[in-house]
């Protein structure tokens, strides 16, 4: 029989509808089941915009703040040959294939006054659970694999060459790392940086543990359907996801016209 | 200038061992050698990249061995160029003096000189992603140079240039060369050495094998492995010696001049390509002198001419023009004699 290329695209693109359909599906069902009017209600409500602005606030600043050593770290990983790096390598993984409700567990150990960690804050007059802090702590410990695997993938594809170059012409090690090293691991590293905050913004099961309140948009998702139902959950959740998918495409955006520049 | 004295370096499936080499300033030096024979590790072991495993390196009677790279006043132009394809032209030359804590119209200054010095003045504000091969080596050159180092390296850097460009790069290195920079380049091609070396290093496998003036090593080659590199097939151990005449191969007694001046013996016998004559078996008698019998086994097209393959016993490679090969029409198989004045048998004594 004849080979038909056709037929096996046919049969691919109507396998790659029915994905798109299984992901588009849920989240088009429950716009068009929730009315306008609720929407705009829940936009309206303090608590509902407070909890957004944390959700937002605390997995950007998260980000931020653990970036500062995650993207050494990649370099170190993608650069250095060291003892354990492949046990280093899968440690980084752990908070991806962990169970978050265990992982949030696991942090709230780490932050409890018991720790040095909860103590220290203590000490300082507030307590990490409960505590905003406490939730970019959680939305970073599951979100971190993101960034730390994107900005190695970065840096290993930054020629050592280039490296070599910038030593010969004089840079020191730190200024060849932020002329060279850094500068054309970006692409990587900003949309490591995304994903981060993306997954953080979104993480309910560690966060839950840490702080129920205040309350995160995951958590005021799951407590209004909890207690009042599907049809309370649907606006806050469309708000959500509308608020999620702007400003993701807006890094995005952001991160592309940043390459191109 | 720089000297290189015992110098080991392993890895895992390579080593280069007991490297000794001598520059004296203002020289132009090559490192010749075939792909993977450790030419570029003595690059890098040199600009302080890589550290050897024992051994010093001396620069200007300072032991450099393990000063920083940064500090070593020595510059590196790399195969692949390693421009910097985040920073456009102006900003690639301007990268060592920023580093530096030049001025900014100092810098400007100095850019602007080396751009014109190296015919790249019209590129300063191009991205560095759109420039061709030769351009993107003139950056190079003109970023390594920015900070004047006393010793210049560079690795296989006409190795991606076409012909012309190749011409063109050669010219500014010898204007280089001629302003008084002492100058290392790395190479596997011997007509680069040809063209531009004073002295020269043969390398092979991690070691050097022949290293002196280029007029020595080329005019006595210590090896057939050199000879052959350096773009001399005719290249034969002698096994026996009589009276004004060699034997080869313990078959083929070549007649030669005598050198009454010396009593050295003869390691290995030299012919040039272009210094047989050919003719057909009836013209010439092969009892003549130094006239070989051959069957004609290969012909192809060279840089100049044509070269034979003629088996007279021994493998022996003649080049003639063009108009010589149509003139005695001469085919796969034919027979031929060749001939080959015993001016132009080079003994060799190393």
């Amino acid at each position: 029989m004849e080979y038909k290329p056709k037929n096996i695209n046919l049969i691919f693109a109507f396998l790659s509808g029915l994905i798109l359909l299984f992901i588009m599906g849920p989240l088009l069902g429950m716009l068009l089941d929730t009315p306008a009017v609720s929407i705009f209600d829940a936009a309206k409500e303090k608590e509902v915009r407070d909890s957004i602005g944390l959700t937002l606030g605390a997995s950007f600043f998260g980000t931020l703040f653990f970036a500062i050593a995650a993207i050494p770290f990649a370099y170190l990983l993608a650069r250095k040959e060291f003892r354990f790096k492949r046990l280093i390598s899968g440690i980084i993984d752990i908070p991806v294939v962990i169970p978050h409700s265990a992982a949030g567990i696991a942090i709230l150990g780490f932050v409890s006054r018991d720790s040095i960690i909860g103590g220290a804050a203590d000490s300082m007059g507030f307590s990490l659970v409960g505590h905003p802090i406490g939730i970019a702590i959680a939305m970073a410990f599951v979100s971190l694999p993101y960034l730390i695997n994107a900005a190695r993938n970065g840096f290993e594809a930054v020629p050592v060459r280039l490296e070599k170059a910038a030593l010969n012409l004089g840079a020191s090690s730190f200024k060849m790392f932020f002329s060279i090293s850094l500068p054309l691991a970006w692409r990587n590293i900003l949309s490591g940086l995304i994903m981060m905050f993306a997954r953080g913004m979104s993480e309910f099961g560690a966060v839950v543990i840490i702080a129920y309140h205040p309350m995160t948009t995951p958590v005021m998702i799951f407590e209004r359907f909890g207690a009042f139902g599907l049809k309370y959950a649907q606006p806050v959740a469309i708000i959500f996801i509308a608020i999620s998918l702007i400003v993701f495409i807006f890094l995005r955006w952001l991160s592309g016209k940043n390459i191109h520049a | 200038m720089l000297e290189l004295k015992n110098i080991n370096l392993s890895f895992e499936s390579f080593s280069i061992s007991n490297i000794n080499m001598k520059l004296e300033k203002g020289d132009y030096f090559v490192l010749l050698g075939p792909s993977g024979a450790g030419k570029s590790v003595v690059l890098e072991l040199i600009a302080g990249i890589l550290k050897p495993k024992s051994g010093s390196i001396y620069l200007s009677e300072e032991n450099i061995t393990y000063k920083k790279i940064q500090d070593r006043s020595i510059g590196l132009v790399f195969q692949d160029f390693a421009i910097f394809p985040h920073l456009n032209v102006e900003q690639n030359i301007a990268y060592p003096l920023k580093i530096k804590g030049w001025t900014k119209t100092r810098i400007k200054t100095r850019v602007e000189e080396l751009a014109t010095q190296m015919d790249i003045f019209h590129l300063l504000k191009r991205n560095t992603i759109d420039l061709s091969g030769g351009e993107k080596q003139r950056v190079a050159l003109a970023r390594t140079l920015a900070l004047s180092p006393d010793l210049l390296l560079l690795d296989e850097p006409l190795a991606s240039l076409d012909v012309q460009l190749k011409k063109d790069l050669r010219a500014q290195l010898r204007k280089l060369h001629k302003s008084g920079q002492t100058i290392i380049h790395v190479t596997h091609d011997f007509e680069e050495a040809l063209l531009l070396a004073d002295k020269v290093a043969i390398f092979n496998q991690g070691k050097i094998i022949q290293q002196g003036l280029k007029t020595n090593v080329f005019a006595e080659p210590e090896s057939e492995f050199i000879a052959n590199f350096i773009g001399i097939k005719n290249y034969f151990k002698v096994s026996n010696i009589g009276n004004n005449s060699v034997e080869v191969a313990k078959k083929i007694t070549f007649l030669c001049e005598s050198q009454s001046s010396s009593n050295r013996t003869p390691k290995a016998l030299m012919i040039h390509s272009g210094d047989i004559k050919l003719s057909k078996p009836n013209i010439e008698k092969e009892s003549d002198k130094n006239v070989f019998p051959g069957i004609v086994t290969d012909i192809y097209p060279a840089y100049r001419g044509v070269e034979l393959l003629i088996d007279i016993g021994l493998p022996l490679l003649v080049n003639i023009s063009q108009k010589q090969l149509f003139q005695l029409d001469i085919k796969e198989g034919d027979k031929l004699n060749c001939f080959i004045a015993p001016k132009n048998i080079q003994k060799i004594y190393r």
